[in-house]
Parts: C-alpha cells; sequence; structure tokens
C-alpha cells in the first residue's frame, strides 16, 4: 500500500510534473500509434489487392463440360487452392457484359471462352506459388491458355516487401524514440527528487524502499500515457477515416498491446533511472 | 563502537584522502574532529556511516564491517546513526514536523509511535512550538536544530556531524554546541567536524586533528585505544 500512497502522493505534490510526464508518454506513443495506424492500414489495402490475385485457365472449344467439371474439382483439392469455380461460355459473357456496362453490346453474339477460376489460399500467392499452380493447370489437355497477370503479381510482391522492411525499420526507430523520451522524463521525475532520495538513504531507507514508490509511478505514468495515446490515435483514426480516406483502427488486441507497451516502458524506465541515480549517489 | 583498522582512501581522481589511519571511538564519546580543509574529515566521516568504503582496511561500526557490509547492511546501520550536515539537507516542501517524521516514515516505523516520537525531539531540539513551520521560514541555527532533531528521532547510538555549525553565527553556533553536549550527556557519542578553534581550545573533549589525511594529533594517545601498530 505505501508505495501506491507515495506514488498519488508525488502526483499531487508536483502536478505538473507528473502531467508532463504523461503528455510526454502520450505524445510519444501516438506518434508511435499513428506510424502503427498508417502500417497497418497498408497491409490491409495490400491483403485486399492480393485477394484479387486469380488464375484463370482458359478451356479450348468443344471440351464436354463433364470433363472441365472434373478438372475443376481435382484442381480444387490441390493444397494451394482456396477454389476452382468453373465458368461456362454464357457465364463468362454476361460477366463480360455486366463489366463492361454501356459498351456490352461490342459482345452481342460474340464466343468467348469458358475457364476455371481459381483462388489461392490465403500466405500461398506469392508470384512462385502462382507460377507453380498455373504450370500444374496447363497440364491438362483441353487448358488453352492460363493467365494470372504474372508481372502485376510481382510488382504487388516487391511492394508488400518493402513495406513491410519500411515498417519494421521505421517502427523500430519510433519505439526507440518513444523509449528514449520517456526515459528521459523519467529520469527528471528522478532529479527532481534527488534530495528526496539522498535523506532517504542517509536515514537508512532501503534501495527497495526508495525504488518501489517510483516502478509504482512510473507504470501509473505509462498506463495512462498509453491511454491518451489510445484516444488520441482513436480521435485521429476517425477524422481521417470520416473526411479522408477509409480506414481501420487497431483490434482489441493491438490496443491491449500498446497499453501494455506503455505500461511496460513506464515501468523499465523507472527501474533503469533509479537503479542509475542510485548507483551514482 | 567505531573502530577504523589502517584505513586508506584514494578517490581516483583527486588521489589519497585518508592515509593509514587506526582510530576507535567509545561509546557515548564525545569526538572534536578538527584540520584544515582537505585534510580528510569529511572522508573519515563517510566511512563511518558507509558512504565510502575504504581502499584498504576496515572500518567497523556496531558490528558491521565495511569490508562485508551489503547495501541493506548499511541501510539497517544508518538506522542506528544520526547524521547532520552543514547545509541541513532539509526538505523544502515539507513541515518541521514533516521532515523530522520523514526519517521514521521512511524505515517503515508504525504510524501511531511517528507523532510522540516527533514531538519528543522537537521539544529536546528547543523547537516544540515550530512544528507546523516550513524551513525557509527558520533561522539558520532553528534549520539546523531541526536536521538534529530528525538525526534523534531513531535513538542513534552516534551522531556524525560535519561542520555542523558552518553556517551559522557565534550565537547559533554556541546554542548548537550546547545542545550536543546535552545530547551526549544522555549517552550519544557525538563525532563532529569542525574548524571553529575556539570551540576546541574551549572544551575539555576529544579532540583529533588530521592533516593529509593522516592524523596527527589525538588527545586520547596515547591510551589504550589507540592503534598498537603505531
Amino acid at each position: 500500500m505505501r508505495p501506491l500512497r507515495d506514488a498519488f502522493e508525488t502526483f499531487r505534490r508536483a502536478p505538473l510534473l507528473s502531467a508532463l510526464s504523461v503528455t510526454t508518454i502520450a505524445f510519444s506513443l501516438f506518434a508511435l500509434g499513428l506510424f502503427g495506424l498508417v502500417a497497418l492500414n497498408i497491409r490491409e489495402a495490400l491483403e485486399r489487392l492480393e485477394d484479387r490475385v486469380e488464375i484463370r485457365a482458359f478451356v479450348a472449344e468443344g471440351t464436354p463440360t463433364e470433363d472441365v467439371a472434373q478438372a475443376a474439382s481435382d484442381i480444387a483439392s490441390f493444397p494451394e487452392v482456396q477454389s476452382a469455380e468453373l465458368v461456362t461460355q454464357e457465364q463468362a459473357l454476361k460477366r463480360a457484359q455486366s463489366e463492361l456496362g454501356e459498351f456490352r453490346d461490342v459482345f452481342e453474339g460474340a464466343v468467348l471462352p469458358a475457364s476455371i477460376d481459381l483462388r489461392l489460399k490465403p500466405g500461398l500467392r506469392d508470384p512462385a506459388t502462382v507460377k507453380r499452380v498455373a504450370d500444374r493447370v496447363k497440364t491438362y489437355s483441353f487448358i488453352d491458355d492460363v493467365r494470372y497477370g504474372e508481372e502485376w503479381i510481382e510488382k504487388l510482391y516487391r511492394l508488400r516487401n518493402i513495406a513491410g522492411i519500411a515498417g519494421l525499420v521505421l517502427g523500430f526507430v519510433f519505439a526507440a524514440v518513444s523509449v528514449i523520451i520517456i526515459g528521459a522524463t523519467i529520469r527528471m521525475a528522478v532529479l527532481a527528487r534527488a534530495k528526496e532520495i539522498s535523506i532517504m538513504r542517509l536515514v537508512g531507507a532501503t534501495d527497495g524502499y526508495i525504488r518501489r514508490p517510483f516502478l509504482v509511478e512510473g507504470f501509473a505514468k505509462g498506463v495512462m500515457g498509453g491511454l491518451l495515446a489510445l484516444v488520441l490515435t482513436w480521435i485521429a483514426q476517425t477524422l481521417i477515416d470520416r473526411y479522408v480516406i477509409h480506414t481501420i483502427y487497431f483490434d482489441a488486441r493491438v490496443a491491449l498491446l500498446g497499453l501494455l507497451f506503455g505500461a511496460l516502458i513506464g515501468l523499465l524506465g523507472s527501474a533503469v533511472s533509479v537503479a542509475r541515480h542510485l548507483r551514482q549517489v | 563502537m567505531i573502530r577504523f583498522t589502517r584505513v586508506t582512501k584514494t578517490y581516483p581522481r583527486t588521489g589519497t584522502a585518508v592515509q593509514d589511519v587506526s582510530l576507535m571511538v567509545n561509546k557515548g564519546e564525545f569526538v572534536l574532529l578538527t584540520g584544515a580543509s582537505g585534510a580528510g574529515k569529511t572522508s573519515l566521516l563517510k566511512m563511518v556511516y558507509l558512504e565510502e568504503r575504504p581502499t584498504s582496511g576496515e572500518v567497523r561500526v556496531a558490528g558491521t564491517s565495511s569490508v562485508t557490509a551489503t547495501a541493506r547492511d548499511v541501510a539497517k546501520l544508518r538506522r542506528k546513526l544520526g547524521i547532520v550536515f552543514q547545509d541541513f539537507r532539509l526538505l523544502e516542501n515539507r513541515t518541521v514536523e514533516q521532515n523530522v517524521a520523514f526519517a521514521l516514515e521512511v524505515i517503515g516505523a508504525p504510524a501511531a509511535v511517528i507523532g510522540g516520537k516527533v514531538n519528543r525531539v522537537l521539544t529536546q531540539v528547543g523547537l516544540a512550538s515550530k512544528g507546523r513551520a516550513f524551513p525557509r521560514e527558520l533561522s539558520g541555527g532553528e534549520q539546523q536544530r531541526v536536521a538534529i532533531a530528525r538525526a534523534l528521532v531513531n535513538d542513534p547510538f552516534a551522531l556524525i556531524a560535519d561542520e555542523p555549525t558552518g553556517n551559522l553565527d557565534d550565537r547559533a553556533t554556541r546554542g548548537i554546541f550546547q545542545l550536543l553536549r546535552d545530547i551526549n550527556a544522555g549517552g550519544t557519542a557525538i563525532i563532529m567536524a569542525t574548524h571553529n578553534l575556539e570551540l576546541i581550545r574551549r572544551q575539555e573533549y576529544r579532540t583529533i586533528e588530521m592533516a593529509r589525511g593522516q592524523i596527527v594529533f589525538d588527545s586520547a594517545e596515547p591510551a589504550a585505544t589507540a592503534d598498537p601498530a603505531r
């Protein structure tokens, strides 16, 4: 109970410094959170693009429908394949017409080939896997041609890799910067009480006793800063979503993780600052 | 009770502060430690409350050895010592009472006994009526009395005072010195570093003079308490 009371006492005695610490932590985590939102939304967008990766195998004219249906169900059982759907000539025509809208007349009486349209499972949509599946499908004698937008997939994948690496590096930098800023803030709080600490030691308080309220305080500041940062990012996301571009927010698990991260930085930052201080004096 | 055995203290940057000092202070003794600035008085006192450890030799205080003491042992030792400085070291944002109570709170004394003990020591140092005042509202002499009250509140067996009158005028100095004598009369040992020669000449207490890190005069010599090797 004592460390809790002491920590509260610190907030009461130095409300300005405490508020400053919480705000600094909040803004550091806010920056990190904003970056996280950007990364999350880019990943989300790329995943949506990936959903559209599709292999289309065109069927030679005159192939019996039963054969094609049999092949489609064979292909559907490939381990990489999520779905394989048979598209008949009529369906192909209808689809082309609906996609072209007002120009539908150009297809009047035209003949489009039937096809088997397949989608791969998430995580198996990389260029190599797509090519492998396409080649395998090509081995059916009645398959004329297989198309899958090779170049497009490769570009998408390169983009994804760059985004992933950039995200990792930037995320690390942002996290490191928050840790440094928060550490400095906590160090300030420790220095503000340097005299108190020296007197505590002089009259025989143990280091553990001196440390505990700082740990509680750091933890509390971290949690408060984390909460504030979550609120700020939520406001930012809502505004962007409403006025600029559709975005999504962290799910509860990630939000909780962010909060824990704040609490952990607060706790560790305090532990390190106090330990350093106690070693020096 | 306090024993220095061939103690040397060397600082990496400033060199040797205390050199081969052997010394014994007995229970209830009053010792005046004197010498020019830089003679090693403060370093010697710091080794009594184990703020510094000897580079070689051993300091033994009430059963705690500088060679083996852990951080926790040091904390425990300080609860049995009172320490007073020239600059008082009071917390400005706390009242006199709170400053004294602080010494009890941080060692986990039960709240029920704190009030009584604080009142008792404040009465002892003559500040019973100023408990609610803040340090800045007091004179230098009064502030030092608060610091002494804080040092006394744990009933120490010895009071270590490093130039306690260094910042005070003559009148306040005499008052503080009288207070220390009264405290000593109650059985608490006092080790006091001071420049004040007048104070030293007048008194009948044991006087130790230091120069360049060594003891050059000890009025108790050649008593049995002196280092036999010397």
